[in-house]
């Protein structure tokens, strides 16, 4: 990966200078002033030029803010209902209209943005541990046991996801918890793969061999060796995921088949409202609107994330 | 090449045996067992219900019954409806047609938006075209395929009263465009994400392409920029999108779910959606293998169609 790559000529640049005659000092450029700066400083500088990607995180990270705090920030309680002004247009005291049971719409986009945001991130953990457990084990041991991980995974990716959930939750119905859950573990196959892929070349790498001559235990080297090369990819994989499960826990939920429809999440927002789209569409577009938003942001910084960590990476022929 | 060609297939055997034999696993594990739907039934006497046991063979062995569901899926049987008592197959073989009538227009419009926007976008990258192609692209791609389907709907059917909101044909009838009609929105629901997707993908390749040496002969030799695109460029361009067309079969399937829930668009994924409604295991079952043997089918298409046109690639 990138990161090896950049520690070596850190070093080189470094080296260089040293055995050079005194009267060339003048001449060879002082390398040696010039700070090093490690892999991950050198990402970061990248990340925090990208225009889209700060914009990306901002924005994040005051959804974030938004749903931490909603219980402080939100006009309304998350359940607040008043009938007698059920689907109200936008006024000073419902910003965004209020909805089919006259609850503030405001208000339930901050406590919506809660449970879409934690069962985003909790799904996106738990996918990227899945992915990494399977991807380390596959890729170091090989052999047989790469060829049963590999084809479980073959298998995993060739059911469609979407029908395989809601035949899921349709069964066993569903809470916070199972759709969490589940969308964790239907979505960890293609980071498996990346892993894997990375381990398969690493581990024939001479640090891997000198740390295997000196006796470190497997897992040791997997976890000390192997994983902090791959991080990177791991970092980007997971913030991609998270606005993958965001839009598959408000597709599920749209559909009435994910998280419980008294729980508000943008997903459930947008299906009780369902009825009432003719007359009030706002109840239509805030919602939906929120989360294209949301996964926008975190698509730009994954995408940052991605460029910064390897600028010669998927996005080809696009330069730096 | 037929030696490829037959390896690749075989390979997808056991692939497809796994999927046969996790969908029974499912089929089992719902809860109250696969007859449910039946013994809900207040009305039904224990008879009645040790019957239907006996005619679905929900009574004998569990291996036995999945060597039966296997070998009946190999025949294209693939059970009997819970809730309209007829064959699953002659069930999902009804719909199936208009859903494949949606994709196709829906993967028609997103081959030639994708081309068309990813090889203008690549003629001046980061230029204006380029600049807004990605902005919008990043929309597209950040957007609820089933939210974007709502927005279309009220704005073009509601709002604007220009194409019809929901079916696939005019209760008084109506030709080929009625048809249409009905098809415009659903298709370009069902085309947003690969739109996005692709038109990316198609930039990024032809910029690829228009750095290599062939281009610059081309050029050279002093061919029209548009000749150089339509005959040189645009069949290099076209490699790595037929591999991505074939991947991205889930995304479709995906989007025939939601597309057609959104729309009333009677096809398999409205099928499946009101069998999830009701429990009708053996459609939910039927709709599950069929989808996975579309994907898998995608996959190989997209593997045979690549080694094809790149002649570069072996069939070791």
């Amino acid at each position: 990966m990138s990161a090896d790559v950049s520690v070596r000529t850190a070093a080189t640049e470094v080296r260089d200078p040293s055995p050079a005659p005194s009267s060339l000092a003048g001449l060879v450029p002082d390398l040696t002033s010039r700070p090093v700066r490690s892999p991950w400083q050198i990402a970061f500088g990248r990340f925090r030029r990208s225009k889209l990607a700060m914009l990306g995180l901002v924005i994040f990270v005051l959804f974030v803010f938004l749903a931490v705090f909603a219980a402080q920030i939100a006009p309304y309680a998350e359940n607040e209902i008043d009938l007698f002004n059920i689907t109200a247009q936008p006024s000073p005291e419902h910003v965004l209209g209020t909805d089919e049971l006259g609850r503030d719409e405001l208000s339930r986009l901050f406590y919506g943005g809660r449970i879409s945001l934690s069962v985003g991130i909790g799904a996106a953990l738990i996918s990227t541990l899945l992915g990494i457990v399977v991807g380390a084990i596959a890729g170091f041991y090989g052999g047989l046991v790469d060829t049963v991980l590999m084809r479980f995974v073959d298998l995993m990716l060739a059911f469609p996801a979407i029908f395989l959930l809601l035949i899921l939750f349709a069964m066993y119905g569903s809470s916070v918890t199972s759709v969490v859950l589940f969308l964790g573990v239907f979505s960890w196959m293609w980071l498996a793969r990346v892993v894997r892929g990375e381990f398969m070349s690493l581990k024939q790498r001479d640090f891997v061999e000198a740390a295997r001559s000196i006796g470190v235990p497997d897992v040791a080297i997997i976890r000390r060796h192997l994983l902090p090369n791959v991080l990177a990819a791991i970092i980007v994989a997971t913030t991609l995921n998270i606005a993958y499960s965001m839009l598959s826990e408000a597709t599920l939920s749209f559909l009435g088949f994910g998280v419980p429809p008294e729980t508000p999440t943008w997903g459930n927002m947008l299906n009780t409202a369902r009825p009432y789209y003719v007359t009030v569409p706002l109840l239509a577009i805030a919602p939906g609107l929120t989360l294209t938003i949301a996964v926008l942001a975190i698509n730009f910084v994954g995408d940052g994330l991605r460029d910064a960590f390897d600028p010669r990476g998927r996005g080809r022929g696009e330069g730096k | 090449m037929i030696r490829f060609v037959v390896r690749r297939v075989l390979e997808a055997i056991p692939l497809l045996l796994g999927i046969a034999v996790l969908s029974f696993i499912f089929m089992q594990l719902a809860p109250g067992g696969p007859d449910t739907l039946f013994a809900k039934n207040g009305r039904m006497t224990p008879e009645q219900l040790a019957n239907i046991r006996r005619s679905m063979g929900l009574d004998r062995p569990m291996h036995e019954q999945l060597i039966a569901w296997l070998l009946n899926i190999l025949r294209g049987d693939l059970g009997l409806s819970y809730s309209q008592f007829r064959p699953v197959s002659t069930v999902i073989w009804e719909v199936f047609p208009n859903t494949v009538l949606l994709m196709a227009a829906g993967l028609l419009i997103s081959l030639v938006c994708a081309l068309v926007f990813g090889i203008l976008a690549a003629r001046r990258p980061y230029g204006f075209f380029d600049n807004i192609t990605s902005f919008v692209s990043y929309f597209g791609l950040a957007m609820p395929v089933f939210w974007f389907g709502l927005m279309l709907q009220l704005l073009f059917a509601v709002r604007l009263g220009w194409l019809p909101s929901a079916g696939m044909h005019s209760p008084e009838g109506g030709g080929f465009l009625d048809l249409l009609r009905h098809l415009a929105l659903p298709a370009f629901t069902i085309a947003i994400g690969s739109i996005a997707g692709w038109s990316r993908y198609v930039r990024s390749s032809t910029v690829e392409q228009l750095e290599q040496d062939y281009v610059r002969s081309a050029r050279s030799k002093g061919l029209s920029e548009r000749r150089v695109m339509m005959g040189h460029v645009l069949r290099n361009s076209l490699i790595p999108l037929v591999t991505v067309v074939g991947i991205d079969v889930p995304l479709y399937l995906t989007g025939a779910v939601l597309t057609e829930t959104v729309f009333s668009w009677p096809g398999m994924g409205r099928l499946f959606f009101d069998a999830l409604t009701v429990r009708d295991y053996p459609i939910l079952m039927g709709t599950l293998v069929l989808g996975a043997l579309l994907i898998i089918l995608g996959n190989l298409v997209a593997d045979l169609i690549y080694g094809l046109l790149d002649p570069r690639i072996g069939y070791a």
